[in-house]
């Protein structure tokens, strides 16, 4: 599926369409062995990232959206987990089948990330400055006193305030934002050609969330970078994505360039996603919440994963996995960019 | 200003976007570093000065014996055996009327050499142990924690004769022996908090970013495992004091002629009830060195985490 290329509308387009993706996840399966039996985590997933392309992937908790990320950078904790089919093409070529040594060099200068509470994400022993520093000395092998200069200039660069006198504090003497910010500057380091964003805000109160949302844009912009921003929150998502990918139960349930999806999505997850966000003007009316909870994925319905949930449920959705097809408009012509994996995605789509 | 900026993890967070506006304001503010903070706290722990006191003492007599003793502790002087404390030999001399006082300051030297070689070396074979234990998991964690059980499960005064049997008497013997009975303790602890520290998400985050595995253990593991170690060390060279004086009491220690505690006791033994004086004040130098590492190593585990307390 060409998802890289984006309706007109949207606007952050920077001619992304010419060059290869910087990264294609191709159906990717990943699963965790337990003791209780195989939990599949992630069912086939595909989706890809241009330089400079913001791809925002939503879902629960639990929907396989960070194992995703964790299996792209090569972290996943294994055992349990492996991926058990598919592949991740980094710059066109499949890093699943690189030895271990070879996609360590790739985190940091080619792809790294940045992780949803960053007190946790930072060690506590080690000032901002050293751990800044840390990427240039074993990456680069710099001297430690040009380390401290770039980490100074990292601080900078990320709109730390004083970042000369601050460059010795510890973690824990940042506030949440601020910490937040390190994370994004550690992650910029080495320049690097893909970030993958785990919730990156969902720690922060409302007025940082959008602060640090705009920074992470605008750095995005300035180098050119893929972005994968992984989030629960909708409302995150709509300034800085160009494409959404919804999961639901490890599979990808709708992917659309973004405003597309807010104003007709394809699929009644989707559908139920947005009528649970709390609307100004619909004060006083009860607030939509989707039914039920999200899947054991050790025991995943038959069919399609969201039909215990859905209101539209027909006996095919108990039966048959729908796949990730394309939308047509009601004239047949197809919608750029986007799918569904819904039996009822048209009626879904035209309401 | 110290009250200021003195934070503590996540609960003075709350002060920490007050303490980044006043940072530029402010360039001079004295900046508390994690060893700072450390010392702080161990500093206003009346028993761990107190115990650092001890140890500093045990450190200095040792260091300047020879000018702190009154004679030569292996001078004998068979016409003044047996003499009671007082005037000429301050704790009085021994059957072979060698001075009590010079004996005992001396035996501070191999107290320090034996209690701290030992340790050091325990804590060598215990971290490595540990961390790989800890780190790796699964059978690795199996193998290298049921050998631990095996040395652990050892009577340490039977393991130490057998190899002081085997290596011959000496200081190395006993520091070799010691430390081969004393380093499952180590690697358990170090183990059991590595178990936590490696699901920390800065773990995560230092191999998101391209660390090694090394890089990861040495730098990023063991500096926020090693508390609860640093502790225990500190409290241990006590006990391997008491352990190396046992040995020396048993005879399987350093020579009978060196001056060294357990030798004296053994000694004494023969006199108990006619010349106490010349176990008691052997017994004494033991039981405040061992008190003296015992407040530092309490002093430590308070003051490198305050959450244990």
């Amino acid at each position: 599926m060409t998802t890289s290329s984006i309706t007109a509308e949207v606007p952050r387009q920077r001619g992304g369409d010419a060059e290869a993706p910087v990264l294609e996840v191709r159906d990717l399966h990943v699963e965790f062995a337990t003791r209780e039996g195989v939990v599949k985590a992630v069912n086939g997933v595909n989706y890809s990232v241009s330089s400079g392309e913001t791809l925002a992937v939503l879902g629960e908790s639990g929907s396989g959206k960070s194992v995703t990320a964790q299996a792209i950078m090569g972290i996943l904790d294994s055992p349990p987990g492996r991926v058990s089919k598919g592949e991740i093409l980094f710059r066109g070529e499949d890093i699943l089948k690189l030895p271990e040594s070879e996609r360590r060099k790739l985190r940091g200068p080619k792809m790294a990330m940045i992780f949803q509470d960053a007190l946790s994400a930072l060690n506590p022993v080690y000032s901002v400055g050293n751990q800044l520093g840390e990427m240039f000395r074993v990456h680069q092998g710099m001297s430690k006193k040009d380390a401290k200069a770039k980490a100074i200039d990292l601080m900078e660069r990320v709109k730390i305030p004083a970042a000369r006198s601050r460059v010795n504090d510890y973690p824990h003497q940042f506030s949440g934002g601020m910490r937040q910010r390190i994370m994004i500057a550690m992650a910029l380091a080495l320049e690097p050609d893909l970030i993958i964003a785990d919730e990156p805000t969902t720690a922060l109160d409302v007025t940082v969330q959008a602060q640090v949302m705009d920074l992470l844009a605008d750095l995005q912009r300035e180098y050119n970078m893929g972005l994968i921003l992984i989030t629960h929150d909708l409302g995150v998502v709509a300034d800085v994505a160009d494409k959404i990918a919804v999961m639901y139960a490890g599979r990808i349930v709708e992917q659309a360039p973004v405003h597309e999806l807010y104003k007709r999505p394809a699929h009644p997850y989707t559908r139920g996603l947005l009528d649970s966000i709390p609307r100004l003007d619909q004060k006083g009316q009860e607030l939509y919440a989707i039914k039920g909870l999200p899947p054991n994925l050790l025991k995943a319905p038959s069919g399609c994963a969201f039909n215990p949930r859905c209101p539209k449920a027909q006996d095919i959705c108990r039966t048959e996995v729908p796949a990730l097809l394309p939308v047509t408009e009601r004239d047949g012509t197809e919608l750029a960019g986007r799918g569904s994996a819904c039996h009822f995605r048209e009626e879904q789509l035209h309401g | 200003m110290t009250e200021l900026t003195k934070s503590t993890s996540v609960a003075g967070d709350a002060t920490a976007p007050a303490k980044g506006a006043n940072a530029e304001a402010e360039p001079a503010i004295a900046r508390v570093t994690q060893w700072g903070e450390i010392r702080h706290r161990f500093l206003a722990n009346k028993l761990a000065v107190v115990g650092l006191g001890l140890v500093l003492l045990l450190f200095l007599t040792a260091l300047f014996a020879p000018l702190l003793a009154p004679h030569d502790p292996y001078a004998q002087d068979l016409t003044n055996t047996l003499q009671d404390p007082g005037s000429g030999h301050l704790l009085g001399t021994d059957a072979l009327g060698r001075d009590q006082l010079s004996r005992i300051i001396y035996g501070t030297r191999i107290a320090v050499v034996i209690g701290l070689a030992s340790i050091f070396l325990a804590c060598l074979i215990g971290i490595v142990i540990g961390a790989l234990a800890g780190y790796f998991g699964r059978a690795t964690d199996s193998v290298l924690m049921r050998i631990a059980d095996v040395f652990f499960a050892f009577p340490l005064l039977i393991g130490a004769i057998v190899i002081i049997i085997v290596m011959g008497r000496g200081i190395m013997p006993v520091i070799i022996s010691l430390a081969i009975f004393s380093w499952p303790t180590v690697s358990r602890l170090l183990r059991s908090s590595i178990l936590s520290v490696r699901e920390a998400d800065y773990v995560l985050a230092a191999r998101a970013l391209g660390a090694d595995t090394r890089r990861i253990i040495v730098r990023h593991i063991i500096p926020n495992s090693i508390a609860a170690v640093m502790a225990y060390a500190a409290f241990s060279v006590g006990g391997a004091i008491v352990a190396e004086a046992s040995l020396s009491f048993l005879g399987v220690g350093v020579s009978p002629e060196v001056p060294e505690w357990g030798n004296m006791l053994a000694a004494a033994k023969d006199f108990m009830g006619v010349k106490d004086f010349l176990w008691t004040y052997p017994s004494i130098a033991i039981v405040l060195t061992v008190l003296g590492f015992v407040f530092v190593g309490d002093g430590l585990r308070d003051a490198l985490d305050p959450k244990l307390r």
